[in-house]
């Protein structure tokens, strides 16, 4: 029953993974998002790298070292200088209370570890029982792009979303091919340039970055 | 087993008197860290003794219960603290109450001391027992929750068991305590009224929670129930201690290890009241109707660890 102490640290990453996305549903500002969605790339590099490790699947390594530049020093950076330009850091009401969403979050990761335990005993990796916590992450980003009105709340949530997805590529596969998975990287960066220039538009164009807005725009 | 109850005799003497010099420490930290000079290490014993000398004005309207109220609570922290694992495991005193059974004696507590708040009829009084109310229904059962999740992992709610399982069986990292480290941590602020949900250092009636209760004792009763909040915040500590990193409490009949028990418990409580003031420095007091939430992640945190642990651990 015990496993590998290297295995125990990725199912202790995992744990923190999950942690990170339910400290990001409770996060009302924008640059403790910020920093949450680089601490969760962090926990997400550092197990790939450990899986690499401990499989000798030597491609993890450069999706790992990919994470790490993308997802905790690149991404964080752009989102830190574009709130400041933007001036956007307000302690900002999402549309349900946060309470709530919490406790829907929990219901997610009920329905996701359910829904996971089917598939990892399928699966036959040596992280396989991750499998839930990769789903429930996912789910609990959909859940923050759901409830946030924001367009930097939901643009993070689409990334924490990436991040759970990898994750679960990791744990149930040993990732993409590495091919797959550049493109993937560079989809995701190339969308995060191109929401940045979306930001400005939108902002000059309602005088607001909330999204509730776009939903009066109509052809006249 | 005569050395078994004179090594708990100890214990429970040693926690009394060293719980000021933590109450010490972690106001010395938090000084520096706020930029002032510190107050000594022994201020708090200062106090102690000059509340003692003190002559005791009680209110005219004051029944029985507003003068017998110090002494159970600081009864019952001495209670808990002779029962939570310290220094030594499986002491004789320790099957009297599992885990569950310590989280009803802080309860007693806690009502003796609203109860009494209540008494005198101040306003301020009343307020105080009424937020303290809000937020003990909301901390206990994310603390019921955490010690649930310790009980699932060594399948008991003995403290003595689930300290043997952690730290002296094979070591084994479990994600679930992560979960349930964060969940304490929240609970414990909020119970040991400190920052984020309380401010212990404030004179503003009107924010009050625990000082509230507290403004009409004086002298030695004011001395025992500051005296009791030391003991709680010391056998929190020894609580986060022996939930999550016990290594180094002497199993039971282990003379041999008891020196490196106590050098391995000042280590901690050193650095447990260095970070305790630093995570009270870095963040802010919460508005009195945001502590439900706060206080609710906790419990929510609780329950995840328990969810983790049968996906992880099972």
């Amino acid at each position: 029953m015990f496993l590998a102490y290297h295995l125990q640290v990725v199912n202790l990453l995992a744990a923190l993974l999950l942690l990170i996305s339910f400290a990001m549903l409770s996060q009302r500002r924008i640059t403790g998002l910020v920093t949450l969605f680089a601490w969760q790339g962090a926990a997400l590099s550092l197990s790939t790298a450990i899986v690499a490790w401990s499989t000798g699947q030597h491609h993890l390594y450069y999706s790992a070292a990919l994470t790490f530049i993308l997802k905790v020093l690149a991404m964080p950076w752009y989102f830190y200088r574009l709130v400041k330009k933007l001036n956007v850091d307000r302690d900002v009401e999402p549309m349900i209370n946060i309470p709530t969403t919490m406790l829907i979050g929990i219901a997610l990761v009920i329905f996701a570890f359910n829904l996971a335990l089917p598939i990892s005993q399928m699966s036959g990796t040596v992280t396989r029982s991750t499998l839930g916590i990769a789903m429930a992450s996912v789910l609990l980003a959909f859940l923050m792009m759901i409830t946030r009105s924001k367009a930097i709340p939901q643009v993070i949530g689409f990334l924490a979303m990436e991040n759970g997805l990898f994750f679960a590529a990791t744990s149930a596969s040993y990732g993409m091919p590495l091919v797959v998975e550049m493109g993937v990287a560079l989809d995701v960066l190339v969308g995060v340039f191109v929401l940045g220039i979306f930001f400005f538009q939108i902002r000059e164009t309602f005088d607001s970055l909330d999204l509730k807005h776009m939903e009066k725009l109509k052809e006249k | 087993m005569n050395t078994g109850i004179l090594l708990q005799i100890a214990q429970t003497l040693l926690a009394i008197l060293l719980a000021p010099l933590l109450m010490g420490w972690v106001n010395q930290c938090r000084a520096w860290l706020q930029g002032r000079s510190a107050p000594p290490l022994i201020q708090p014993y200062r106090t102690l003794k000059k509340l003692f000398h003190k002559e005791a004005v009680i209110a005219h309207n004051a029944s029985p219960l507003f003068r017998f109220a110090p002494y159970m609570i600081f009864a019952c922290m001495a209670l808990a603290a002779g029962l939570v694992p310290t220094l030594v495991n499986d002491l004789p005193f320790s099957p009297a109450a599992d885990a569950i059974a310590l989280v009803g004696v802080f309860a007693l507590a806690r009502v003796f001391l609203a109860l009494a708040a209540m008494d005198i009829g101040t306003s301020f009084g009343t307020l105080g027992a009424r937020r303290e109310m809000l937020v003990s229904f909301l901390a206990e059962p994310a603390l019921l929750m955490v010690f649930f999740t310790a009980s699932l992992i060594s399948h008991s709610t003995e403290l003595p068991t689930i300290v043997e399982t952690l730290a002296h069986k094979e070591f084994v990292i479990y994600p679930s305590m992560a979960f349930a480290a964060v969940a304490f941590w929240m609970v414990s602020t909020a119970e040991n009224a400190r920052i984020p949900v309380d401010n212990p250092t404030t004179h503003l009636e009107l924010t009050m929670i625990h000082e509230a209760m507290i403004l009409e004792y004086s002298a030695r009763h004011l001395a025992l129930i500051e005296w009791a909040v030391a003991l709680k915040l010391f056998t929190y500590s020894a609580l986060g201690i022996a939930l999550f990193v016990p290594w180094g409490i002497a199993p039971h009949g282990d003379f041999a290890a008891l020196p490196l028990a106590v050098l391995a418990l000042l280590v901690k409580m050193i650095l447990g009241g260095a970070t305790l003031s630093f995570l009270e420095a870095i963040s802010a007091k919460v508005r009195l109707f945001r502590a439900p939430e706060f206080l609710g992640t906790a419990f929510l945190l609780g329950v995840l660890g328990m969810l983790i642990h049968f996906l992880l651990e099972v």
